[in-house]
């Protein structure tokens, strides 16, 4: 009864085509964006705001660049931490090279070249499908972390191959604090998740969809296969390279090619198969938990080294992380393949009959 | 000359680090066969296989009795996949498999350092890894002893396989679960024992790369990205044969080898870690079945 | 079926057509043509390359020999893209719909050739884009009220039943607005009841959009009653040509037939 949509009348398709078509819904989510936006950076210490809220959005971001690619157009890739590793060391180059751009600007052509690589790996996409594409999306995380480690322009020379990332400075205010940081990201983030929103419940949103679920009807009735693969990949590369400059500049405040290894391409495939493959909303829950759940288990650790008087090492919580990552990983395939998004909908189902279960 | 018998003797070090990567590309084969799972935990595999054995041989286990007990290990383990992971994953389409594969993977690392916990070993098999001396005194071509035993090792492991495959009851039924489940069920081959056998199998080669591998690199947790170096060996042999891996695994190290020598240093080295996919990408722009697979055909 | 009054011009010609793969040969030098606003059924016993033809038409196998002639183009042979560009739309035999989208997504993919907004606008949502979202909402909310599919508008078709599957198929194919419409054997797998509805779609949708149909069926008795000109392939060959009447009376078909119980 609490989540009921009787009395609810849509009277035209743009209500019914809304983002939000239930009330409920529409009040959730700027009740949402108002403790985002206003009351976190009041009330958020610095280490929630740059340890954990800040990363978790850039992640979130990530991997709905993924999303988009894996759980709307089907094709599945393992290079993701590439492209956002494209995405950080042009930030800086252009950043570095042409300073009067400003800030903005250069994550958003830093975010252009990683598309433009994402489309040069995904010409495969056009010959072959599933895990053998998965395995060339392999070849971008090898090639590109060597290209970037090699040759010295990237990195404008430094000797260490760490690069501090430079202050982020936007019409004359510059973002220092954890905080101004967060904003910063959220800004970007929430404005990039509404786009793809907005893509996703249009006609490439649609193609993509089309193309996962069957190629050829989708060709037969006229979507053009390359095209709408590659728009897949670059869209996609554009969400991580821009995701990447923000983890270089809002995140790390360094850029270097270490922080991009094939183990972040893997932990942003498990936030979407947690969260919800096809899901914008499963990318946010999905990087929450990655995000969380490894703080958790060391809090976790520590109680329980505290209640039993043992020492549990850091390599031992570790490895207990990468097993049960992997656990869920297998368990969310069996039992829930659309993630928590999925089960946050059932919850919904079950709130506007509750609390009366017929 | 010299020059010559430089390119013969990379040649040959590529062609036998090529015998290697078949080797782990040979589990990947194995189970994909059987089960159609491309199963990404082999890497895990290798290296589980290869800590816990040398993890008791250091408790001072005899060399049989750790080697039979680490098999009896992957067995148990093929077992236990099946049951856990596969057949409640039973007809979901392969990119879902393929994923939970990766998620094993993760278990099977976190595991093996668990218990053996995660500082890399040194391991001996009594063979070693220096140039045989009459090649080089008579040909002045340097191979390595170890080397050559590895490709003895291989071979054999492929010409058992291929016994086993051809001339057992259970190779049979291997293959014939390999060309249609559906069908193998309706034949009375139970699927639950089949995929539990192959997986066994697989387990038994891990182990055996392992040993070769953690010879070579010693037993550490980089070995479990030799898998990654497998899988563009299986894009060019295809996944459904194991001469394909063989001939891919061939191609892909001598390919490599020679391209490190002669064209890394036009652009600075280091370009192990991507050729051999790039050599496996062209490839497939051509024959997206690879060498040895079969054409697929799209049907409407 | 008064053929007469409806049947135009000649839209769609095939001349001579015939396909191979290795060394079957499913289909030899097929000829036949379709006029605009009739149904035309092609029929025959297993095998005889009914289902080749109507991927010759939409341009997933490629014929070695013949031409198509669709108005006034001529083809040797066309890519789906190409045939979809033209204004031919089909179903599948084996229902080849998006399974994870809602019927209303799916009914929405028939319209994308329409579509000329880029994705930047549509990531905006801005004036054009919403203004073309909208305006082919409403095209398609027209098919579904027509199909009568209002009420599963928004269920992901991976869950509908086989008979509603179908006609949301017939419905994507609608909604590209098709000059010809191919169905591979929309009624089967049927229940009587559901054939009947999909007879009804079929004959109200070339009443009352005057689509030119071309149908493949292996229902004898539906064939007979809603088609205007039936062509009859045997191995590939064309044994027969003619309205319903005149097929059924023909021996070649008979034989064809014999012992094929319908």
């Amino acid at each position: 009864m609490l989540y009921r949509e009787a009395g609810q009348f849509k009277s035209s398709y743009a209500e019914d085509q809304g983002i939000f078509p239930l009330r409920q819904d529409r009040i959730a989510f700027w009740v949402l964006m108002a403790v985002a936006f206003v009351v976190v950076p009041l009330i958020g210490d610095q280490y929630w705001l740059s340890a954990i809220l800040t990363p978790f959005l850039i992640f979130a971001l990530a991997a709905l660049g993924l999303n988009i690619l894996t759980g709307y157009a089907g094709q599945l890739s393992l290079g993701t931490a590439a492209f956002m590793a494209v995405g950080a060391f042009m930030a800086y180059n252009f950043v570095l090279r042409m300073p009067w751009l400003g800030i903005i600007p250069s994550f958003i052509l830093a975010g252009l070249c990683a598309a433009a690589v994402g489309i040069v790996f995904g010409l495969p996409s056009l010959r072959i499908k599933g895990f053998y594409l998965a395995v060339a999306t392999l070849a971008a995380q090898f090639f590109v972390l060597w290209a970037l480690q090699r040759f010295g322009w990237f990195t404008n020379y430094s000797s260490s191959g760490v690069i501090t990332a430079q202050e982020i400075v936007i019409l004359g205010y510059a973002f220092k604090t954890p905080a101004q940081k967060y904003l910063l990201t959220l800004a970007i983030v929430a404005l990039m998740a509404l786009a793809a929103k907005n893509l996703m419940r249009s006609e490439t949103g649609r193609a993509f969809m089309a193309v996962r679920d069957m190629d050829v009807a989708a060709s037969v009735i006229g979507i053009p296969m390359m095209k709408t693969k590659l728009l897949a990949f670059a869209i996609s590369s554009f969400y991580c390279g821009v995701a990447g400059a923000l983890h270089a500049y809002a995140y790390l405040g360094t850029v270097e090619p270490e922080a991009y290894s094939l183990d972040l391409s893997f932990r942003i495939l498990f936030m979407i198969i947690i969260g919800g493959v096809g899901s914008i909303m499963g990318s946010f829950l999905g990087a929450g938990f990655i995000t969380l759940f490894p703080i958790f288990l060391n809090l976790a650790s520590g109680w329980v080294s505290h209640a039993l008087g043992v020492e549990i090492s850091h390599a031992t919580v570790s490895n207990l992380e990468l097993i049960i990552f992997g656990g869920l990983i297998i368990f969310f395939l069996i039992v829930e393949p659309h993630g928590f998004a999925r089960l946050w909908q059932i919850a919904k189902e079950k709130l506007r009959l509750w609390p009366f279960p017929h | 000359m010299s020059e010559v018998i430089f390119f013969f003797e990379v040649l040959a070090g590529g062609l036998l680090a090529g015998v290697m990567y078949a080797l782990v590309a040979l589990g990947f084969v194995l189970i994909y066969k059987a089960s159609g799972v491309f199963n990404f935990a082999q890497g895990a595999m290798v290296f589980f296989a290869a800590l816990t054995f040398v993890s008791l041989t250091e408790r001072g286990w005899n060399f049989w009795l750790a080697l039979v007990v680490t098999l009896a290990v992957m067995v148990l383990l093929g077992i236990v996949t099946e049951r856990v992971v596969l057949r409640p994953l039973v007809n979901q389409p392969q990119i879902t498999l393929f994923m939970a594969t990766i998620g094993l993977t993760f278990v099977l690392e976190g595991l093996s350092q668990l218990i053996w916990g995660s500082q890399p070993h040194g391991l001996e098999l009594g063979i070693p890894d220096v140039p045989m001396e009459w090649l080089s005194q008579k040909w002045n071509v340097n191979i390595s002893q170890f080397d050559l035993f590895s490709a003895f090792v291989a071979g054999g492991l492929v010409a058992v396989l291929a016994v086993f495959f051809h001339r057992t009851r259970i190779g049979r039924a291997l293959r014939a679960v390999a060309d249609d489940h559906q069908a193998a069920l309706a034949v009375g081959i139970p699927l639950q024992h089949i995929w539990a056998i192959v997986w066994a199998v697989a387990g038994f080669v891990a182990l055996v790369a392992g040993l070769l591998w953690g010879v070579r690199n010693g037993v550490q947790f980089a070995l479990t990205f030799v898998a990654l170096k497998a899988l563009p060996v299986l894009i060019l042999g295809g996944f459904e044969s194991i001469m394909g891996a063989i001939v891919g695994g061939l191609i892909i190290g001598a390919s490599e080898k020679l391209a490190e020598v002669y064209v890394g240093p036009f652009v600075g080295g280091g370009i192990e870690s991507w050729f051999a996919y790039v050599v496996a990408l062209v490839f497939l722009l051509f024959r997206p079945e690879g060498l040895f697979g079969e054409k697929i055909i799209d049907r409407v | 079926m008064s053929a007469a009054r409806r049947a135009g011009d000649v839209i769609l010609s095939v001349q001579d057509v015939s396909l191979a793969f290795g060394g079957v040969r499913a289909l030899q030098e097929v000829s036949f043509d379709v006029c605009e606003h009739e149904i035309r059924a092609i029929i025959g016993p297993n095998g005889a390359g009914k289902s080749s033809m109507l991927n010759v038409l939409n341009g997933v196998y490629h014929p070695q020999q013949g031409k198509i002639r669709l108005r006034n183009k001529e083809f040797a042979d066309m890519d789906s893209h190409q045939a979809a560009d033209l204004g031919i739309a089909r179903t599948f035999q084996n229902i080849a719909l998006f399974k994870g989208m809602s019927v209303l997504d799916n009914l929405m993919t028939g319209r994308n050739l329409k579509m000329r907004c880029n994705f930047l606008q549509q990531a905006l949502w801005l004036g054009p884009a919403k203004r073309e979202e909208l305006e082919h909402r409403r095209a398609v909310e027209e098919i579904i009220d027509f199909l009568e599919i209002q009420h599963i508008r928004k269920t992901p078709v991976g869950r509908l039943p086989y008979g509603l599957q179908k006609r949301v198929e017939l419905g994507r194919a609608l909604a590209a607005e098709p000059a010809v419409l191919l169905l591979d054997e929309p009624m089967a797998g049927m229940n009587l009841e559901e054939k009947r509805d999909m007879c009804r779609f079929i004959l109200d949708v070339n009443d009352h959009y005057g689509t030119t149909i071309v149908l493949i069926e292996h229902d004898m008795g539906v064939v007979m009653d809603i088609s205007d000109r039936v062509v009859v392939l045997d191995y590939g060959r064309k044994i027969a040509d003619g309205s319903p009447d005149e097929v059924r009376g023909n021996q070649s078909v008979v034989d064809a037939y014999l012992g094929v119980a319908h």
